[in-house]
């Protein structure tokens, strides 16, 4: 049996030999997370599946869904996904087997993945900090600059 | 009460019971404010004063206090005359001078700016108003001002009109009211409304009484008129400024509309928003609120650097 579900199963997105499967994106959330891989800026040198609007059990509806072939995410990466798809999951996937899987995780502060976007906070000055967040909501998400105390909303423009 | 060494970045750093305490201190700070009596409990110690932004109460009433406790000051005042005019940054800045003294008072133009100091000062760092984020020690001398005059702060009628959005120390009030049982209006012009996390806390903590853009009937019920300037110089558009400046003018008809004991106060300087006329009412406290400064930050300094009355 594989990772989606066995060899009887149809799948809308073709599986992937070697590689990452970020599940349970919040549906519409896709483009933003592949915008965090940094796709639109050529540096991936592999395949990516996207599924979009797909029938979800776990999230009540619908979902997004991506793959990627040959690519294992990072830490990081992983944390930045939390910021757009609090809900995803991530599958490191090797030999058509699941090797390790996790959910994304927030943590209790969010450094150096965001930018404050008060123009006159003091992180926005070019002074030796990393931008500091707490959460103050998932959903929608929302931090709050630890700096400046003003609430950060449009996360996916303001990912560094 | 310990508040040694403690940074103060926010009002939200002290809990009620530090705010009381720190008022209580303010109090028997008065007659060695006013030099009535004298005491050197910081004596040998060294304040750096550093303001790079304009400031007259909140500058020379920390520096009157430091005096008053036998501290000396380091004092800058302009950024100009510092190596942030050759492009340093605020970090290296601190670590200069929290070399210097035992403890750092700083204003600065940008929102976040204490706290980033705090983060690269050993000593304590005093926010003393960073941009439109934050002004606690103003918010200290105004509670001490309200209880002054009307005996506690709890169960007061509070109103806040004028420049809401950008106001620091409205923000900082606000801020702190929550922590007391205070029934709050707030009015302004709409384009000046409190920013929505500040009333989304007022509203969660109950003290929020009602908004207004209408000045005349939000003081009925009023204990305290808290007036604040339309402040010019944080505007980006002067347009949007001239279309706001001059809406509330408080005169002594107006407040024939309050309470025989309604107390008005501004954190001051007012520009047209309080008529002269109003100086010689009961109801003006804005002079001795501006005077409170010093006992109110002797009570701080004391306590943060370590001196013992």
């Amino acid at each position: 049996m594989n990772y989606d579900g066995g060899p009887t199963k149809e799948f809308r997105v073709a599986p992937i030999m070697n590689g990452t499967v970020i599940d349970h994106i919040a549906c519409g959330q896709a483009l933003n997370v592949l915008k965090i891989l940094g796709v639109n800026e050529n540096n991936i040198y592999s395949s990516i599946s996207v599924g979009m609007h797909v029938s979800s059990k776990s999230l009540e509806g619908w979902k997004d869904i991506i793959k990627i072939e040959d690519m294992e995410l990072d830490a990081i990466t992983a944390q930045k996904i939390a910021l757009v798809a609090p809900d995803a999951t991530i599958s490191i996937i090797r030999n058509l087997n699941v090797s390790e899987k996790y959910k994304v995780n927030l943590g209790e502060k969010i450094v150096g993945l965001a930018k404050c976007n008060n123009p006159n906070c003091i992180t926005n000055k070019g002074e030796p900090v990393s931008s500091e967040f707490t959460v103050v909501s998932k959903y929608p998400m929302q931090l709050k600059c630890c700096y400046c105390n003003k609430t950060l909303m449009n996360i996916p423009d303001n990912l560094l | 009460m310990d508040l040694y060494h403690k940074d103060v970045v926010s009002i939200m750093d002290f809990s009620k019971d530090e705010i009381e305490g720190i008022l209580d201190l303010a109090e028997e700070m008065v007659p060695y404010a006013k030099g009535e009596k004298t005491k050197r409990t910081l004596d040998g110690k060294i304040l750096g004063n550093l303001f790079f932004e304009p400031s007259t109460r909140t500058k020379l009433s920390f520096e009157s206090a430091a005096y008053r406790l036998g501290c000396n000051v380091l004092d800058v005042s302009e950024m100009s005359m510092t190596s942030m005019a050759k492009g340093e940054t605020l970090a290296d800045t601190i670590k200069i001078v929290d070399s210097y003294c035992d403890a750092i008072v700083l204003r600065h133009p940008f929102e976040g700016a204490a706290k980033l100091a705090s983060k690269f000062s050993e000593n304590p760092v005093i926010n003393a108003g960073d941009g439109a984020g934050s002004h606690p020690t103003q918010t200290l001398l105004d509670l001490f001002t309200m209880r002054r005059a009307k005996g506690s702060l709890d169960g007061l009628n509070i109103t806040l009109v004028g420049d809401l959005k950008y106001g620091r120390t409205v923000h900082s009030l606000a801020r702190a009211l929550t922590k007391f049982d205070m029934n709050i209006t707030l009015v302004s012009p709409p384009e000046l409304k409190m920013p929505e996390d500040i009333v989304d806390q007022l509203s969660k903590s109950g003290c929020l009484h009602r908004t207004d853009t209408f000045l005349d009937s939000a003081i009925k019920d009023a204990d305290v008129l808290y007036v604040t300037r339309i402040q010019r110089e944080r505007f980006p558009d002067p347009s949007e400024y001239q279309r706001v400046a001059g809406t509330y003018r408080v005169d002594n008809a107006l407040l024939e509309n309050g309470k025989s004991d309604m107390i008005v106060m501004h954190p001051l300087p007012r520009v047209t928003e309080i008529a002269p006329e109003v100086d010689q009412t009961r109801h003006a406290k804005y002079f001795e609120q501006a005077a409170n400064g010093v006992p109110v930050r002797m009570a701080l300094l004391n306590a943060i650097m370590g001196g013992s009355l």
